[in-house]
């Protein structure tokens, strides 16, 4: 009954989100000032994960597949396609949900429990609009750059790893990144990731755009949105995955 | 003016505000008063729109506020200031910006203009070159003033102050409720305090509700508070050790 009463708050909060906006010229503003916040601010943690991920994955296949049957150009196919297909997408999300996730939450939550949303309101703002849907512009149009982004640096450490710790011959992994490449994959991450980036805001939104309380309760919502838009991730790349790739 | 009619207000069982009933005259700094708890607050987040009443009528003028939809109600919300208990100021904009954003919501002024607008609120509250500075390097009092120079920009009929001294010290909480005073007369605002510090009711209390648990108890002029023969009322008033030192002599 909870869940249900919980489904119900979301989808009349996303009704308030897409309600006319007051002034498009606000918005754009703010959705300049949420790229920075969210896209732009997280181009560090996606770098820093997708190199060294991109160096582990490169390492861990060439553990696994040392069989001289099995070309050493293998291990650059296997390093583009886990990032292409899952990293880059699933599992940037999930590090994202944690960090841009308890971001909003926190943020939107502490605007309600200090009254800076009832302060919207009593002006006649449209808050939910105001302080939500930027985010959701932003994320929408900005976590595909990110994604993308993170495909090329993780390939990039591969590369790095094979020069430094001579893993395979740099030659054979640029060969291997190349060879029978599907650019159908990458829309099919990309696809994802516009999915996961409305998923994350909006959970994250309606943790916070709810909690009442003090500190600890923004704390807690912060919480809830982390665990909820990631256990939302996997379950919508499971719909997705079977949708598209079927 | 703005007229309660017979209004009531319950969360689930338990009900917080029955049958209240009162005109807030205009030009008038309108007190409501009574103990933490006793519903002042939702009785005035009920007025501003806040909160949906379950039963009554809210006029605001010859607008009956709570027959309206959201969106409706926008023409008087721009009628409206309000100060909150910790002033709600935006953290991640500055004063300037923080007093400029009705302004920029609500107007098609220049920036220029909507400049001048905001440095003449500022000033009016008696706070100057404090454009730059965000609500984490203000001081409570500062943040107060702030509070009511972005309630003002927009010239608004009706002006509502949830515990504007709180957390103040008395000399500064006094600033505070004359300022309030003075913005009500000057532009002859509909001005509603919610607050429990006595000194504010003999500051600043043109007309004083008192309101315990849930329902008005009585209502007069901050004169009259004095001589009241509700017992209530006078262990409200006379609850500290230094009225009722006062009372002996």
């Amino acid at each position: 009954m909870k869940f249900l009463e919980q489904l119900g708050k979301y989808f009349y909060l996303l009704s308030k989100v897409f309600a006319r906006p007051e002034k498009i010229r606000i918005y754009y503003k703010q959705i300049l000032r949420e790229i920075e916040n969210l896209g732009i601010n997280s181009f560090g943690i996606v770098i820093i994960v997708s190199v060294f991920v991109g160096a582990v994955i490169t390492i861990q296949t060439n553990y696994n597949i040392e069989n001289p049957l099995l070309p050493s150009y293998l291990v650059g196919v296997t390093v583009r396609d886990s990032l292409l297909l899952e990293f880059s997408s699933t599992m940037m999300a999930l590090i994202l949900a944690g960090k841009i996730g308890s971001s909003i939450s926190s943020e939107i939550g502490t605007m309600r429990v200090t009254e800076q949303i009832d302060a919207l309101e009593i002006m006649g703002v449209n808050s939910a609009s105001y302080l939500i849907l930027p985010k959701i512009i932003a994320a929408v149009f900005f976590f595909p750059i990110l994604s993308l982004l993170s495909m090329f640096v993780g390939i990039f450490g591969g590369y790095l790893i094979c020069l430094i710790a001579d893993v395979v011959p740099p030659s054979d992994y640029i060969y291997g990144i190349q060879y029978v490449f599907y650019p159908h994959y990458v829309s099919y991450a990309i696809t994802k990731v516009v999915f996961y980036a409305f998923i994350i805001v909006t959970v994250s939104s309606f943790h916070g755009y709810y909690a009442s309380g003090g500190a600890l309760e923004v704390g807690k919502s912060s919480t809830k949105a982390v665990v909820h838009s990631s256990i939302l991730v996997l379950l919508a790349n499971l719909v997705l995955t079977k949708l598209i790739l079927s | 003016m703005i007229e309660v009619r017979n209004i009531s207000k319950r969360f689930g069982e338990t009900v917080v505000l029955s049958d209240i009933s009162v005109n807030f005259e205009q030009g008038k700094t309108n007190l409501i008063i009574g103990q933490s708890g006793s519903g002042k607050t939702v009785l005035l987040k009920s007025i501003v729109g806040l909160h949906d009443i379950d039963e009554g009528e809210i006029w605001f003028g010859d607008t009956h506020f709570n027959s309206l939809a959201f969106h409706e109600r926008k023409e008087i919300r721009k009628e409206i200031g309000m100060l909150f208990q910790g002033a709600a100021l935006f953290d991640s904009s500055t004063v300037e910006q923080n007093v400029m954003f009705p302004l920029d919501m609500f107007t098609n002024k220049s920036y220029e203009e909507k400049l001048d607008r905001v440095n003449f609120c500022l000033k009016r509250v008696n706070i100057e070159n404090v454009n730059a500075l965000f609500p984490a390097e203000l001081s409570g009092g500062m943040k107060k003033r702030v509070g009511i120079a972005r309630a003002i920009a927009l010239n608004p009929k009706y002006l509502f102050c949830d515990e504007p001294n709180s957390g103040l010290d008395p000399k500064t909480g006094i600033l505070i409720d004359n300022l309030i005073k003075e913005i009500t007369e000057e532009y002859n605002i509909t001005t509603i305090v919610n607050t429990h510090d006595m000194n504010s009711v003999i500051e600043i209390g043109d007309k004083v509700i008192f309101i315990y648990e849930g329902a008005k108890l009585w209502e007069g002029t901050k004169e009259e508070i004095m001589s009241t023969k509700c017992k209530e009322l006078n262990e409200f008033v006379f609850a500290t050790s230094l009225a009722k030192k006062l009372i002996k002599y």
